[in-house]
C-alpha cells in the first residue's frame, strides 16, 4: 500500500506532486505517472471516438436513401477510409492501452509501468499523428479514399494525402509498438512478489498476449505501407505485375498484420469481460485456466488465417481450403470463452449494474458477429458475402458490440475507482438501453442487405436496398447520440457524485479494489502483501 | 516524500516529468511532414525534414543524456536492468518482425508471383493474354522488363567480404565483452574499435557496391521486383548497421569514460545484441539475396 496520506489526495483528486510538477498543461505533457498517461489515453480516444462516429454519421446519412444525396462520391470513399481508420487506431487501441496503463500496475501491485519515459512518448505521438492523418481531409486533393485497407493499385492513386498517411500510419505503430513492450515489461518483471503468472487477473493475461501480437505484427504493417510508399514515389515494383510484382501480395502482407489485428482489438475486451462477470455474478470466473490457453491459442492462430480476407483474388484451392479450416478452429478457443463467461454466471447471485449489462450484451453480441465470422469463413459462402454489407454487418458486431461494449463496460466498471465517484446509475442504464436497442437496429439489417448482395464502400444503391438502408440510418444516428449521453455521463462521474468506497463493487476481488478510491496518485510503492483473500483469481477456493 | 528521485536500491526508480518525448514527437513530425511535402514536391519539404532531424537529435542527446546520467549515479537497480533489458529485447523483435515483411515479399514474389506470371498454376491464363513469352527466371524486372537489362551483383565478391566483416565483428564486439567481463577497459575500448571499424567498413563497401550497381551494372531500386527486393532488404539493413556502428561508437566513448562495471552495463549489451541482431539478418540476406 502507498505510504502517502490517502486521506487529503483523496480530498483532492487533482495529484498533488511533490516535487513541484509542473501544473496545468505541463504537467500532462511532462507525466510520467501511468495514472495520468492512462487518463491521457482514454480522453484520447473517447475524443477520436466522437471524431469518428461523426463520420460514421456522415456516412449513414448518405445512405439513408438511395441516390447521392449529401456529399459526392470521393469525399464518401474518404469518410469510409478515416471513419475506420480513426476508430481502430484512434479510438479503440488507444482505449485499450488507456485501461491497461490504468489498471496493469494496479492489478499487479506494481508502482508504475516499467518504462515510464517511453510511456508518455506512446501517448504522445498519437495527437501528432492524428493531426497528421485528419489534415489530409483538407488538402486540395481530399484525403486517402481507398478504404483503409490501403490496397494497391487504387490506394496509389492517392493525391497529395498519399505519404502523409503512410507516414502517419508509421507513427501510429511506433506508439503502438512502444506501448506494447511497455505492457509486456510491466508484466513479467513488475509483479508484486506472489503474484505468480497463473494469479494475475485475466485482463492483465489478455493484454500480455495482444501485447505480443502487436510487436509482431505492427512492423509488418509498417513494412507493406513502406512498399506501397516506396511503389508510388520511387520507382519499385512491389505491386506491379509489369515489374515481376503482384498487387495480390500487398494484400497477403497487409492481412498477416490485419487479422491479429482484430484480435488486438478484442482481446482485452475478453479480459475486461472476465474482471466483470466474477465481480456482478458474485462467484470466482470457471475455469480460469482454459481461459488463459484459450487466449493464447486464439493468438497463435490468429498468425495462420489471414487469407480469409482474400477468398476471392484468385488463391490456388489447397490455400482456400487451409485457411477456411484454419479460420474455424478459431471459433474453438472461442467458444470455451464463451461457454466458460456463461458457466461463471450458472446459479451466480446475478445484479445487474451497467457494467454488467454491457458485459451481458458482449457475450450475446459478440457470439452473432462470431457466428457471421463463420459463415464468411465457408469458402464458397463467402464468393457470395465478400465485399457486401454482410462483412460489415459481421465487423461490427465484433466491433462495436464486442471491443467497444467492453471498453463501456470497463469504463463504467472502473471510473468509480479512477474517479472516485460513482457515475450516475440511472443514466448509465439509459445509455445502455439506449445503445443496445439502437446498435442492433443499426447493424442488424446489414446482414439482410448483404445477403441481398448490397456492396460495401459504395454512396449509392439499387432501390431495393431502400428500405433496411433508412432501418439502419435511424439506428445509427440513435446509436450516435447515445455515445453523447455517454460522453456526458464520464464528465459528470469525474466532476463530483455520490463517493465510492474502496471495494466499489460487492462481489469485487482483487488487488485494485484494496486501494481507496480514487486511487491515490502513486500505489504500491511498496510491494503489497499478496493473500489469496486480494487476487482476483488462480485460487479456487472462494 | 515518499518516492523516489533519491535512490534507494530497494526501489524501482520512477523517473518524472519528462520533457523529452515531446521534442521527440514534434521532431519525428516535423522529419515526417517534411518527408511528405518533398515528395509532394514541395521547395520547403527539406527545411522541414531538417528541423526535424535537428529536434530529435536534440532529443537523443537530452533523453540518453539523462540516462546515461541516472545509471551512472546508481538509480537502477537489478529491476530496472532487467526493464531496460526486456525493453531491447523485444524491440529487436519488432525489427526482426519489420525485416520479415520485406523477406515475405521476396520470397513469395520468387515463389509464386514469377512462376504465376510465367503461365504456371492458375497463370495460365494471365500468362497467354497478357505476357506471352515472359521467361520466369529468377533474378527478374518483370514481363515489362521494368527499369531495363541490369546485371546482379556476384556473392562471392564483396559481399562475401562483407559477410566475413560483419562475422569477424560479431567476434569483436564478443570480446569487447569479455574484456569488460574482466574489467580490462583499454582492451575493452580496442575490441570496440575495431568492431566500430568494421562496422563503417561494412557501409564503406556496401555504398561502393550500390554505386558500382547503378553506374555499372544498370541494377537500380528501379528494376522490377529484383531491384526492389535487392535494394529494399540490403538498404533497410546497410541503415541498421549504420545506427549499430553509431551506437557502438557511442558505447565506445562510455567505455573510455569507465561507464560500465561487470555489473552494471546494459548499454553495452543492448548495443551488442542490436550488433549480433544486425548481423544474423545479413546472413539472412546473404544466402537469399545474393546466393540462392
Ligand atoms: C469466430 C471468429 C471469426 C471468424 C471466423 C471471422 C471471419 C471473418 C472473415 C472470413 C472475414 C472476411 C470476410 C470478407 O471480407 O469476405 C472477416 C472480416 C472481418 N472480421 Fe472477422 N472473424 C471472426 C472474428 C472477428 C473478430 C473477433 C473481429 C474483431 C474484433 C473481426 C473483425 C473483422 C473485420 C474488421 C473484418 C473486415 C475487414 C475488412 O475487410 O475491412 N472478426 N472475418
Ligand atoms: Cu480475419
Amino acid at each position: 500500500m502507498s505510504t502517502h496520506s490517502t486521506a487529503t489526495i483523496a480530498q483532492d483528486h487533482v495529484h498533488d506532486d511533490h516535487h513541484g510538477a509542473p501544473k496545468g498543461l505541463l504537467r500532462w505533457v511532462f507525466t510520467t505517472n501511468h495514472k495520468d498517461i492512462g487518463t491521457l489515453y482514454l480522453v484520447f480516444s473517447l475524443l477520436m471516438f466522437l471524431v469518428g462516429g461523426g463520420m460514421a454519421m456522415i456516412i449513414r446519412a448518405e445512405l439513408f436513401q438511395p441516390g447521392l444525396q449529401l456529399v459526392n462520391p470521393e469525399f464518401f470513399n474518404q469518410m469510409t477510409t478515416m471513419h475506420a481508420l480513426v476508430m481502430i487506431f484512434g479510438a479503440v487501441m488507444p482505449a485499450f492501452v488507456g485501461l491497461a496503463n490504468w489498471m496493469i500496475p494496479m492489478m499487479i501491485g506494481a508502482p508504475d509501468m516499467a518504462l515510464p519515459r517511453m510511456n508518455n512518448w506512446s501517448f504522445w505521438i498519437l495527437p501528432f499523428a492524428f493531426t497528421m492523418l485528419l489534415s489530409t481531409l483538407f488538402m486540395p486533393s481530399g484525403g486517402p479514399a481507398s478504404g483503409w485497407t490501403l490496397y494497391p493499385p487504387l490506394s496509389l492513386q492517392t493525391g497529395n494525402s498519399f505519404a502523409f498517411v503512410i507516414f502517419a500510419i508509421h507513427m501510429l505503430g511506433i506508439s503502438s509498438i512502444m506501448g506494447a513492450i511497455n505492457v509486456i515489461a510491466t508484466i513479467l518483471n513488475m509483479r508484486a512478489p506472489g503474484m505468480t503468472l497463473l494469479r494475475m487477473p485475466v485482463f492483465v493475461w489478455t493484454w500480455l498476449i495482444t501485447a505480443f501480437l502487436l510487436i509482431a505484427v505492427m512492423p509488418v504493417l509498417a513494412g507493406a505501407v513502406t512498399m506501397l510508399l516506396t511503389d508510388r514515389f520511387f520507382d519499385t515494383s512491389f505491386f506491379n505485375a509489369a515489374g515481376g510484382g503482384d498487387p495480390v501480395m500487398f494484400q497477403h502482407i497487409f492481412w498477416f498484420f490485419g487479422h491479429p489485428e482484430v484480435y488486438i482489438m478484442i482481446l482485452p475486451a475478453f479480459g475486461i469481460i472476465s474482471e466483470v462477470i466474477p465481480t456482478f455474478a458474485r462467484k470466482p470466473l470457471f475455469g480460469y485456466t482454459a481461459m488463459v490457453y484459450a487466449t493464447a491459442s486464439i493468438a497463435l492462430l490468429s498468425f495462420i488465417v489471414w487469407a480469409h480476407h482474400m477468398f476471392t483474388v484468385g488463391m490456388p484451392l489447397g490455400a482456400e481450403l487451409f485457411f477456411m479450416y484454419a479460420t474455424m478452429v478459431i471459433a474453438v478457443p472461442t467458444g470455451v470463452k464463451i461457454f466458460n463467461w456463461v458457466s461463471t454466471m450458472w446459479r451466480g447471485s446475478m445484479t445487474f449494474e451497467t457494467p454488467m449489462l454491457f458485459a451481458l450484451a458482449f457475450v450475446i453480441l459478440f457470439t452473432i458477429g462470431g457466428f457471421s465470422g463463420l459463415m464468411l469463413a465457408v469458402v464458397p459462402a463467402d464468393f457470395q458475402y465478400h465485399d457486401t454489407y454482410f462483412v460489415v454487418a459481421h465487423f461490427h458486431y465484433v466491433l462495436v458490440t464486442g471491443a467497444v461494449f467492453g471498453i463501456m463496460a470497463a469504463v463504467y466498471y472502473w471510473l468509480p475507482k479512477w474517479t472516485g465517484n460513482m457515475y450516475n446509475e440511472r443514466l448509465g442504464k439509459i445509455h445502455f438501453w439506449w445503445s443496445v436497442i439502437s446498435v442492433n437496429v443499426l447493424f442488424f439489417p446489414q446482414h439482410y442487405l448483404g445477403l441481398a448482395g448490397m456492396p460495401r464502400r459504395i454512396p449509392d444503391y439499387a432501390v431495393q436496398f431502400a428500405d433496411y438502408n433508412m432501418i439502419s440510418s435511424v439506428g445509427g444516428f440513435a446509436f450516435g447520440l447515445a455515445q453523447l449521453l455517454f460522453a456526458f455521463i464520464v464528465w459528470q462521474c469525474a466532476r463530483g457524485g455520490v463517493k465510492a468506497t474502496a471495494q466499489v463493487w460487492e462481489g469485487a476481488r482483487g488487488l485494485e479494489w484494496t486501494l481507496p478510491s480514487p486511487a491515490p496518485y502513486h500505489t504500491f510503492e511498496e510491494p503489497p502483501t499478496i493473500d489469496d483473500s486480494m487476487v482476483a483469481h488462480g485460487d479456487t477456493a472462494h | 516524500m515518499t518516492h523516489a528521485d533519491t535512490h534507494n536500491p530497494d526501489r524501482y526508480f520512477i523517473p518524472h516529468n519528462a520533457p523529452w518525448p515531446i521534442v521527440g514527437s514534434i521532431g519525428m513530425t516535423a522529419l515526417l511532414a517534411g518527408a511528405a511535402m518533398a515528395m509532394n514536391g514541395s521547395a520547403s519539404g527539406k527545411v522541414t525534414m531538417l528541423t526535424g532531424v535537428a529536434f530529435i537529435i536534440v532529443m537523443l542527446f537530452g533523453w540518453f543524456g539523462q540516462v546515461v546520467r541516472e545509471s551512472v549515479g546508481g538509480y537502477y537497480n537489478s529491476q530496472v536492468d532487467t526493464s531496460f533489458r526486456m525493453g531491447m529485447l523485444w524491440f529487436i523483435f519488432s525489427e526482426v518482425m519489420f525485416f520479415g515483411a520485406f523477406f515475405g515479399a521476396l520470397f513469395y514474389a520468387r515463389v509464386f508471383v514469377v512462376p504465376w506470371l510465367g503461365g504456371e498454376g492458375h497463370g495460365v491464363m494471365t500468362n497467354a493474354l497478357l505476357w506471352q513469352g515472359f521467361d520466369p527466371v529468377w533474378p527478374t524486372n518483370g514481363p515489362a522488363a521494368i527499369g531495363g537489362n541490369f546485371d546482379t551483383v556476384p556473392a562471392f565478391g564483396v559481399p562475401l567480404v562483407n559477410t566475413l566483416i560483419l562475422l569477424t565483428s560479431g567476434l569483436t564486439v564478443t570480446m569487447a565483452h569479455w574484456a569488460l567481463k574482466n574489467a580490462q577497459r583499454r582492451a575493452l575500448v580496442l575490441w570496440l574499435a575495431a568492431t566500430v571499424t568494421l562496422g563503417f567498413l561494412f557501409v564503406y563497401l556496401q555504398a561502393e557496391e550500390y554505386i558500382h550497381a547503378y553506374q555499372e551494372l544498370g541494377l537500380t531500386l528501379g528494376s522490377g521486383i529484383y531491384g526492389s527486393t535487392f535494394f529494399m532488404l540490403t538498404g533497410f539493413h546497410g541503415m541498421h548497421v549504420t545506427l549499430g556502428a553509431i551506437m557502438l561508437t557511442v558505447i565506445m566513448f562510455r567505455a573510455a569514460k569507465g561507464h560500465f562495471t561487470d555489473a552494471n552495463h546494459f548499454g553495452f549489451e543492448g548495443v551488442a545484441w542490436y550488433w549480433h541482431f544486425v548481423d544474423v539478418v545479413w546472413l539472412g540476406l546473404f544466402v537469399f539475396v545474393y546466393v540462392v
